[in-house]
This record gives C-alpha cells, sequence and structure tokens, in this order.
C-alpha cells in the first residue's frame, strides 16, 4: 500500500495496540479478557503491519519460523503446565489443589499458573492468526 | 434505558442480517458483517459480558474482517 497516511497512522498505532494486547493477557485472571481476546489483539495488529508495510517487511518484524515455533511450543508448554497439576495432586490443570491461590482482584501475581497459562495461550493465538494470514497471502490467485 | 437500546441494537442487527443477505456485492457484504459484530459487541455489553465483548470485538469486526478481504483479495471480484 502507498499511501503515506496509512503508513504513518500504522506506525503511530501498530505499538498502542501491542500495548492493549500485552494489557488484557497480563491481567487476564483479575479483569475480564484473557489469553484469547489479547493474542487475537495482537494478531490483529500484525496483521495490520503486513497489510500496510508488505509481507517482507513483516518478515523482518516476526519471521515465520519464529512463529511456527511459537505456535507449537506454545501448547505445549501449556500442556507440560498442566502436568503440573495432575502430577502433584490428581486432575490436569489443577490451580488451588496444587496449592496456588485462586487470586485477589487488583494484584497482579496473585493466581498461580493462570498468569503463565494467559500469557502462553496469548503468544500461541496472536502466532496463530498471524501464521493463517500468511497462508492465504501466499495462496495462489 | 438498557431495554430502549437493547431494542434498537436488536432492530439494527435484523437489518444488517437480511442486509448481508440481499447485497450483490460480496465486499459490501463483508463491510456489512463487520458492523453486524460490532453491533453484536455492544449487546454484549448491555448484556453484562465484557469478556464476551472483548472477544467480539477483536475476532468478529478484526481478524474476521481481515481474513475474508484476504480470500476476496485472491479471487476475482465480481457480483453475484
Amino acid at each position: 500500500m502507498d499511501s503515506l497516511i496509512v503508513k504513518t497512522i500504522t506506525r503511530l498505532l501498530v505499538p498502542f495496540i501491542f500495548l492493549y494486547g500485552i494489557f488484557i493477557i497480563s491481567h487476564g485472571h483479575v479483569t475480564p479478557g484473557g489469553g484469547f481476546s489479547g493474542g487475537a489483539f495482537i494478531g490483529g495488529g500484525l496483521i495490520l503491519y503486513t497489510i500496510v508495510f508488505g509481507a517482507k517487511q513483516a518478515e523482518k518484524l516476526f519471521p515465520s519460523s519464529v512463529a511456527e515455533w511459537l505456535e507449537s511450543g506454545g501448547i505445549l508448554f501449556y500442556i507440560a503446565v498442566g502436568l503440573v497439576g495432575l502430577i502433584t495432586v490428581d486432575s490436569f490443570l489443577t490451580n488451588i489443589g496444587a496449592g496456588f491461590g485462586i487470586g485477589t482482584p487488583g494484584t497482579l501475581w496473585s493466581a498461580g499458573m493462570i498468569p503463565i497459562l494467559m500469557i502462553t495461550i496469548g503468544i500461541k493465538v496472536a502466532s496463530t492468526f498471524m501464521t493463517l494470514f500468511r497462508g492465504l497471502l501466499e495462496e495462489p490467485r | 434505558m438498557e431495554t430502549i437500546l437493547s431494542v434498537v441494537i436488536l432492530i439494527l442487527l435484523i437489518i444488517a442480517g437480511i442486509a448481508i443477505d440481499r447485497t450483490n456485492d460480496l465486499l459490501v457484504a463483508i463491510i456489512v458483517f463487520s458492523s453486524f459484530s460490532f453491533l453484536m459487541t455492544i449487546l454484549w455489553l448491555v448484556l453484562k459480558a465484557p469478556d464476551v465483548a472483548l472477544t467480539e470485538a477483536a475476532i468478529g469486526s478484526g481478524i474476521t474482517t481481515l481474513l475474508f478481504l484476504a480470500v476476496l483479495s485472491k479471487t476475482e471480484r465480481k457480483s453475484l
């Protein structure tokens, strides 16, 4: 896309979209939202960057090999964290039973493994949307 | 107040849904679908579900529209 206005506004806006996504992810257990919503915001920002600046520039910002690694590694890390509950107590993804708290409103690091899971889901969802959009772009006409 | 807002949004949702079906241009259908999702976002907020509203705003009116537009740019744009 060649429009100067669109390029300038995107360059100003994309960092704030990322910041909002990170806010939603990191506050996922004490406020509305969570890993999926915040990851979708970050993925939307990445797709906006790709549309405006082209696929080559986006490859520098977020290489596709990194996206594939994050996408596959995210869900494996999620399963690994879930297995902690299975090993220490009796069931998958147990939080309270494994000795962690249930979280206090307004306190960021307060809910045991849930913030870690939220960050993992956010990274996975963002890279999944980016991989989806790249796959559609590389498809021949 | 909330009832009036809900009724207005629901009527607009019905209009948008019919418009998506009746339009002849695929690009117009995508844009109206995006506005449908935005109206749904407001309706979720009125129904006190901000969590769903956030997801609807990101997925419904953001990502889905972008993916539809990417597919449309790969096809020949022809009105049905």
